[in-house]
C-alpha cells in the first residue's frame, strides 16, 4: 500500500492508503475527541465526536469513517465543529448522573477527557432521570445502563472479538439499552464472562466490582498463570495486594484480550489460606518453623536417605506452573546434588 | 507447536481433534472464532460436542480412544482421491510406501465401524483438509493421554506429511499445551531422560558437558517417571520425595494409589503456596510466593519465551521457589555452594543460555518485548515462528505406520460406559487457585457427571440427581447433568473438584514410548444414589 500525503490543521502527514483521518491524525499526533472508535473495532461514525471539516467537501464529516486520500485538506476544529461537538457532550451529560467522583471509572473515563477537550456549560439540556436498574448478576462486573453513552463498543467487542455477539443494543430511541441476548440476567445469557467488554467501556456503564474499593496504584507488566496460550497481562496493585488485572495490546499473543481466568482469576494470590510460614509435621499436625529448621532439616534427611539407600530412593518432580529458572535448577537439584535422573513433571496431565 | 498462535490465521481449512480450544486455549478458541468468521473451514473431532463445535463447518463424533483409525482413514481417503501432495513427499519425507501399506487397511468402511463416524462424513473432512493450503492441524490431551497417545501423535504428523502442510504459515502440526509453563519445565530438563534442551542423559558428549559445568560425575542411566515413581515409592525403592507445586493427589490418576504412595515415603517434603491435598501429607511443606511475587520467565504453547515480572513482594514468609532450592542445595552433604549461588534469575537463565543451544541466544535484556520463539541458538539469532522451513531438524519428515490400538480398559457388563475427563473454561486444573476466587466458583461451584439422556433415562436418573460413578479403582458421587455433549455411552466429569475426584476412577496404564496415563478412556457404571 503506497503512502498518501494530507494537511492535517496545516501540518503535512504522510498517511498509508487505506487509513481513516482519525487513525492518521492520532499517528501524527493531532488530538480528535472521539467515544465510539477503538483501534480494535471496525469504524462505527455512532458519537459523531470526531467530525471535520474538509476543504472543497461540503459539510462535516465523521474522520473515523472517512479514509485518506491523496492531498485532502482537513481542519480538525473549527467554530462551528467546536460548537457541535459541545453540544454533543451536553446532550450525553444530560442523560447521565455526573456524579464523577463516585464513578468507578473516574479518572480513567474518556468522556471525562473528551468533556475536558471541549469545554461543555452545564444545564443547557434536560435529559429523562435515569433510572435503569442494575445488571450485577455476573460474579465480577456490573452494568449500570445509567451512566452509559450507547457508543456500541461493548456489543462490537463481544461480536468482533470475541466472536459471540452476547450483547445487543435493544429496544429504540430514549429506550434504547445495552442489553444481553433475550433481555435476560447477563450472567444466564451465553456471556462467557471474558470480560473483554468491560476493558473496552469508555465510561464506568460496565465496570469490574473489584474497582468500588478503589482505583489501583501500580501496574507490572506480566504473563499470565494459567494455561499454555501464554497471555500478557498487567497485575494491578494497591499496596501489596494484586485488585485486578488488564490484557497487555502490546503483547503479540493476545494483543490485550484475556479469559475469564485470566482476568479475573486472581484472588487467590492474597487468600487468606497462603502459606505464609514453613510447616514440620509433628505426630500427624503442622507446626510452623523458621526457615533455618525446616530447611536443615530437608537437607538432613534427604541427605540421610541417600547415604542410606543410594541416590535413586529420592525422587523429585518438578511443576508446569513453575518457571523455567526454577525447572532447570530443581532438575539440576536431582542430578547433580542427589545424584540420578528421577526427575519429571505432570507434563503428560 | 510447529507453527504460532499468530499465524493461525492464516489457514484455509483447520482439523482440531482432542482439543477442547475454546474452554482450555480461549485465545486460540478466538483465532479459531475469527477465522470461520473470515472463511476458513474447521473440522471438529471430539467424542464430545463441545463448544467449538458449533463454529465447526463438521463435526465429527468418533468413539474414545478410535484417533487413529478416524486419522488413518482420512489418510486412505486423500490417497484415494489423489489429494495428497506429490512434490512434498518426494522431496522432504521417506518411509512413504510402508506407511501407505498400512493405511490401505483402512477403508471407510471399516473405519465407520470402529469410530461410529459416517462414511461421507469421512470424505467431507478428508476433501476439506487435503484441499485447502495451508490447513493447520491443532489437538490437544484428547489425543495424547491414551495409552497409544504418541501413535496417535505419530497419525497426526503423518496427515500433516500428506498434505505438506509443514513449514509454512498458516499449516503444521500443533500440539496445544495445557498448564502455562509444561512447554518450558520440558525445555529446560524437567524430564527423566533429558537434560536441558533434549539432550539425551544417555548421550556421552551431553553428559561430559554437563559434568563440566556443574562440576559433578552424573548419571547415564533414564530415571523414573512420575507414575513409575509412585509404584517405587509403594514398592519401598523410592523412600524420599522432592515435590515442587504439583498437587499430584488429584491430578494424577488412580488417587487412592498415589495417596499410598506418598503416605509410605521416608520422607516427603511439598513446596507449594496453599496447604493443597498433596501437601497434607508432607513431613515438611515450603511456603512458595506466587507468579506475582516473582520474576522468571514462562515458555509457552508456541516456544514464546516471556518475561514474568514481580508485581508484589513475597506473601508472608514465603520465597520464590528458585531460592528455596538453592537454599536446600546448598545444605547438602558435599555441595559446593558456589554452584548455587544466583542474585537474580537472569543469572540462571545465563547458565540455561550457555547449556542449551535451542535457549542460547535467550537473554533477559532480549526479552524485554515480546519475548522470543525458540530455537534461538545466539544473541543475533531472531527466534523461530515456524519450524521445518525447508527441512526438517532430522533432513526428511518420516512416515511413521501407526495401526489402531484398543485402549487399555473397555467398556463389559460389570462397567458399560466410558468416562473421559477433562477441564471447563471457569477452573483450572486441581482448582488450588480457581476454587479460591469467589467469582469463579460461583461460576461452576461443583462437578457435574455429564451423561446422554438414553443413558440417564435408562439408569432412572434425572437432571441433578446425585448418582455414583464407580470403576475397577475407586467411586465418587456427584450430581448429573443430562446433555446431548455426551454420546450415548459416554461420560464426561473434571478433575477440579476435591470432593468428587474423578482421578480415583481414572485408569494409571501408560503409553509404553510417552509414558502418559490413559486419562481420556476408563470403564465405568454409573448408578443412582438413593437420596
Ligand atoms: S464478558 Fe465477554 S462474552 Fe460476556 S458480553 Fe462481555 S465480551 Fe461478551
Ligand atoms: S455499556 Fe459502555 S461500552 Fe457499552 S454502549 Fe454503554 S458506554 Fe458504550
Ligand atoms: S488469559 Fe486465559 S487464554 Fe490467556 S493465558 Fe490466561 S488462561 Fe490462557
Amino acid at each position: 500500500m503506497g503512502e498518501i500525503t494530507l494537511k492535517i490543521d496545516g501540518k503535512t502527514v504522510e498517511a498509508e492508503e487505506g487509513l481513516t483521518l482519525l487513525q492518521a491524525a492520532g499517528s501524527a499526533g493531532i488530538y480528535i475527541p472521539a467515544l465510539c472508535a477503538d483501534g480494535d473495532l471496525e469504524p462505527y461514525g455512532g458519537c459523531r465526536l470526531c467530525i471535520v471539516e474538509v476543504e472543497g467537501w461540503a459539510g462535516l464529516h465523521a474522520s473515523c469513517t472517512t479514509k485518506v486520500s491523496e492531498g485532502m485538506v482537513v481542519r480538525t476544529t473549527s467554530s462551528l465543529i467546536d460548537s457541535v461537538r459541545r453540544t454533543l457532550v451536553e446532550l450525553l451529560m444530560a442523560n447521565g448522573h455526573g456524579d464523577c467522583l463516585t464513578c468507578p471509572a473516574n479518572q480513567r473515563c474518556e468522556l471525562q477527557k473528551v468533556a475536558a477537550y471541549v469545554m461543555p456549560q452545564e444545564g443547557r439540556f434536560r435529559g429523562v432521570e435515569p433510572a435503569h436498574p442494575w445488571d450485577e448478576s455476573n460474579p465480577f462486573f456490573t452494568l449500570d445502563m445509567n451512566r452509559c453513552i450507547l457508543c456500541g463498543k461493548c456489543v462490537r467487542t463481544c461480536d468482533e472479538i470475541q466472536f459471540l455477539h452476547a450483547l445487543d443494543l435493544a429496544y429504540r430511541g430514549y429506550e434504547t439499552k445495552v442489553s444481553p441476548d433475550f433481555d435476560q440476567p447477563w450472567v444466564e445469557s451465553i456471556c462467557e464472562n471474558c470480560g473483554q467488554c468491560e476493558a473496552k467501556c469508555p465510561v464506568g456503564a460496565i465496570y469490574e466490582r473489584a474497582r468500588l474499593e478503589g482505583a489501583p496504584s501500580a501496574e507490572t507488566r506480566t504473563i499470565c498463570a494459567y494455561c499454555g496460550v501464554g497471555c500478557g497481562l498487567y497485575l494491578l496493585t494497591r499496596g501489596e495486594r494484586v485488585v485486578g488485572v488488564r490484557g497487555d495490546p502490546e503483547n503479540p499473543v493476545n494483543e490485550g484480550r484475556l479469559c475469564v481466568k485470566g482476568r479475573f482469576g486472581y484472588d487467590f494470590i492474597n487468600h487468606p489460606e497462603r502459606l505464609t510460614s514453613p510447616l514440620i509435621k509433628e505426630g500427624s499436625r503442622f507446626v510452623e518453623s523458621t526457615w533455618e529448621e525446616a530447611l536443615d532439616l530437608v537437607a538432613r534427611r534427604l541427605s540421610e536417605i541417600k547415604k542410606e539407600h543410594g541416590p535413586e530412593a529420592i525422587a523429585v518432580l518438578a511443576s508446569a506452573k513453575a518457571t523455567n529458572e526454577e525447572n532447570y535448577l530443581i532438575q539440576k537439584f536431582a542430578r547433580a546434588v542427589i545424584g540420578c535422573n528421577n526427575i519429571d513433571h505432570c507434563a503428560r496431565l | 507447536m510447529t507453527n504460532s498462535i499468530g499465524d493461525l490465521a492464516e489457514a484455509e481449512a483447520f482439523l482440531v481433534i482432542g482439543s477442547n480450544t475454546t474452554e482450555q486455549h480461549p485465545i486460540i478458541g478466538l483465532e479459531l472464532r475469527g477465522a470461520v468468521r473470515r472463511g476458513a473451514r474447521l473440522i471438529l473431532a471430539d467424542p464430545r460436542r463441545i463448544d467449538l463445535a458449533r463454529y465447526a463447518t463438521l463435526y465429527l463424533r468418533h468413539r474414545p480412544g478410535t484417533d487413529i483409525a478416524l486419522l488413518n482413514g482420512l489418510a486412505h481417503i486423500i490417497l484415494k482421491e489423489g489429494l495428497e501432495d506429490r512434490e512434498f513427499i518426494s522431496q522432504r519425507t521417506e518411509g512413504f510406501e510402508a506407511w501407505r501399506e498400512v493405511v490401505e487397511g483402512y477403508t471407510p468402511e471399516r473405519v465407520r465401524e470402529i469410530t461410529g463416524v459416517e462414511v461421507d462424513d469421512l470424505y467431507a473432512a478428508a476433501r476439506i483438509y487435503a484441499t485447502s493450503k495451508p490447513a493447520a492441524l491443532l489437538y490437544a490431551m484428547g489425543i495424547t493421554q491414551h495409552t497409544s497417545g504418541h501413535q496417535n501423535v505419530l497419525a497426526c504428523a503423518n496427515l500433516a506429511l500428506l498434505t505438506g502442510n509443514l513449514g509454512l504459515p498458516g499449516g503444521g502440526v500443533n500440539p496445544l499445551r495445557g498448564q502455562n509453563n509444561v512447554q518450558g519445565a520440558c525445555d529446560v530438563g524437567a524430564l527423566y531422560n533429558v537434560f536441558p534442551g533434549y539432550q539425551g542423559v544417555m548421550d556421552e558428549e551431553a553428559r561430559g558437558k554437563f559434568e563440566e559445568a556443574w562440576g559433578v560425575r552424573l548419571s547415564g542411566q533414564p530415571g523414573l517417571t512420575v507414575v513409575e515413581m509412585f509404584n517405587a515409592a509403594h514398592e519401598g525403592k523410592v523412600r524420599g520425595m522432592y515435590i515442587m507445586g504439583e498437587n499430584v493427589v488429584l491430578s494424577d490418576p488412580h488417587s487412592r494409589h498415589v495417596q499410598e504412595a506418598l503416605e509410605a515415603l521416608d520422607f516427603l517434603v511439598v513446596q507449594e503456596i496453599f496447604l493443597s491435598e498433596t501437601a497434607e501429607l508432607a513431613d515438611v511443606v515450603l511456603p512458595a510466593s506466587s507468579f506475582a511475587e516473582k520474576e522468571g520467565t514462562f515458555t509457552n504453547t508456541e516456544r514464546r519465551v516471556q518475561r514474568l515480572r514481580q508485581a508484589i513482594p513475597p506473601v508472608g514468609e514465603s520465597k520464590a521457589d528458585w531460592e528455596i532450592i538453592c537454599e536446600v542445595a546448598k545444605r547438602m552433604e558435599g555441595v559446593d555452594p558456589v554452584q548455587w549461588e544466583y542474585n537474580h534469575p537472569s543469572e540462571i537463565m545465563e547458565e540455561i543460555a550457555r547449556l542449551t543451544p535451542i535457549y542460547g541466544g535467550i537473554s533477559y535484556q532480549r526479552l524485554e518485548d515480546g519475548g522470543l520463539q525458540w530455537p534461538c541458538p545466539d544473541g543475533d539469532h531472531p527466534g523461530t515462528p515456524i519450524l521445518h522451513v525447508g527441512r526438517f531438524t532430522r533432513g526428511l519428515g518420516h512416515f511413521s505406520p501407526v495401526e489402531q490400538i484398543p485402549p487399555d480398559e473397555e467398556p463389559d457388563e460389570e462397567y458399560p460406559l466410558i468416562l473421559t475427563t477433562g477441564r471447563v473454561l471457569e477452573h483450572w486444573h486441581t482448582g488450588t487457585m480457581t476454587r479460591r476466587v469467589p467469582g469463579l466458583e460461583w461460576l461452576v461451584p461443583e462437578e457435574r457427571i455429564r451423561m446422554n439422556p438414553f443413558d440417564a433415562a435408562k439408569r432412572g436418573i434425572e437432571d441433578g440427581d446425585w448418582a455414583r460413578i464407580t470403576s475397577r479403582r475407586g467411586e465418587v458421587e456427584a450430581r448429573v447433568e443430562i446433555t446431548e455433549e455426551c454420546a450415548p455411552g459416554v461420560v464426561f466429569m473434571t478433575f477440579h473438584f476435591a470432593e468428587a475426584a474423578a482421578n480415583l476412577l481414572t485408569n494409571p496404564a501408560l503409553d509404553p514410548v510417552a509414558k502418559i496415563p490413559e486419562l481420556k478412556v476408563c470403564a465405568v457404571q454409573v448408578e443412582r444414589c438413593k437420596d
